[in-house]
């Protein structure tokens, strides 16, 4: 069954605080790094998962993003699925 | 008539729970092991603090697929009363047995101290022995107890009034100062504080007494 290679990309809403962020930004400042006008951070999450094909991967993929990667109540997430090596070659 | 206390790997608090219960109040209770899914004869079921699954993820993220909260759910709808305190609480959101969410504290600190609260759904169960009436101090210990939720679920809390405890001074940057919360039906709470260090006078107060009694109603 073909492999599949995915990153889950989770984010805060916009409108959530994200305290760890400001802090962050705050140290850029003290680094001598000025003009950091937004600093947000996510997770990063990387998957290979078996699937029929590119569409079941998807699928698969997309329950897990939504329900245990993320909490919609206060995250978004984006999803990227890298296209198969064999069809690279191809 | 006897209460449950989950464990999960992880948790910390859940001696604690059991000491308040049965040690303090002799309310028989028994520990739960999260690979359970056996609750029958229990009154109610105490989602301890602690650190469930080391809090991977999100606090609370794994545990929600523990076993033996599936039964939970059943639980909760038979009508069982849940209490979910701290990192249960954390669970009980994840889980949508409550809305809403816990996330870092505003400050990013961890926050351990005792915090003035008042009491502000009354009706429910759950504190209906407080001495005080609507005034308690209780302890919280917590590094994401940050309660969010959307506007429309704040408007819903307040219009159901579902809203248990607000902070008098808040710690954390909870939206609308909410310390702990109630289901529709009132038989599941979820609070930061935990009422199970405010069992006896010796550790500098009382005030969690009501909740711990308010599991066997």
């Amino acid at each position: 069954m073909p492999n599949f290679q995915a990153r889950v990309l989770v984010s805060l809403r916009p409108s959530v605080l994200d305290p760890a962020g400001e802090a962050t930004k705050s140290a850029a400042t003290r680094l001598g790094v000025d003009g950091v006008q937004k600093l947000r951070i996510g997770k990063s999450v990387d998957l290979s998962i078996e699937a029929l094909n590119e569409n079941e991967a998807r699928q698969k993929l997309e329950i897990l993003a939504e329900r245990l990667l993320s909490n919609p109540v206060i995250e978004d997430w984006k999803l990227e699925i890298y296209p198969l090596l064999s069809e690279n070659l191809k | 008539m006897s209460i449950g206390v989950v464990v999960f790997p992880g948790s910390n608090c859940d001696r604690d729970v059991q000491w308040a219960a049965e040690g303090i109040l002799g309310i028989p209770t028994k520990f739960l092991w999260h690979e359970t899914t056996d609750l029958s004869g229990l009154e109610a079921v105490v989602l301890p603090g602690g650190f469930s699954y080391g809090d991977y993820l999100r606090c609370g993220a794994i545990a929600r697929f523990a076993p033996v909260l599936n039964s939970l759910v059943e639980f909760v709808e038979r009508g069982g009363r849940v209490l979910g305190i701290c990192n249960g609480f954390q669970i009980l959101t994840e889980l949508g047995l409550l809305p809403g969410a816990l996330t870092r504290n505003r400050d990013l600190h961890f926050i351990c101290k005792s915090v003035d609260l008042t009491v502000v759904s009354k009706e429910s169960c759950w504190f209906k022995t407080n001495a005080n009436g609507d005034d308690l101090k209780l302890p919280i210990a917590h590094g994401e107890g940050r309660y969010q939720c959307s506007k429309d679920t704040l408007h819903m809390l307040q219009d159901k009034n579902l809203i248990a405890l607000r902070y008098k001074h808040n710690p954390n940057g909870s939206i609308y100062d909410i310390a702990g919360i109630i289901n529709n039906s009132g038989n599941v709470l979820g609070l930061m504080p935990h009422p199970e260090r405010a069992c006896d006078s010796l550790l500098g107060g009382t005030d969690g007494k009501g909740i711990i009694e308010a599991l066997l109603g």
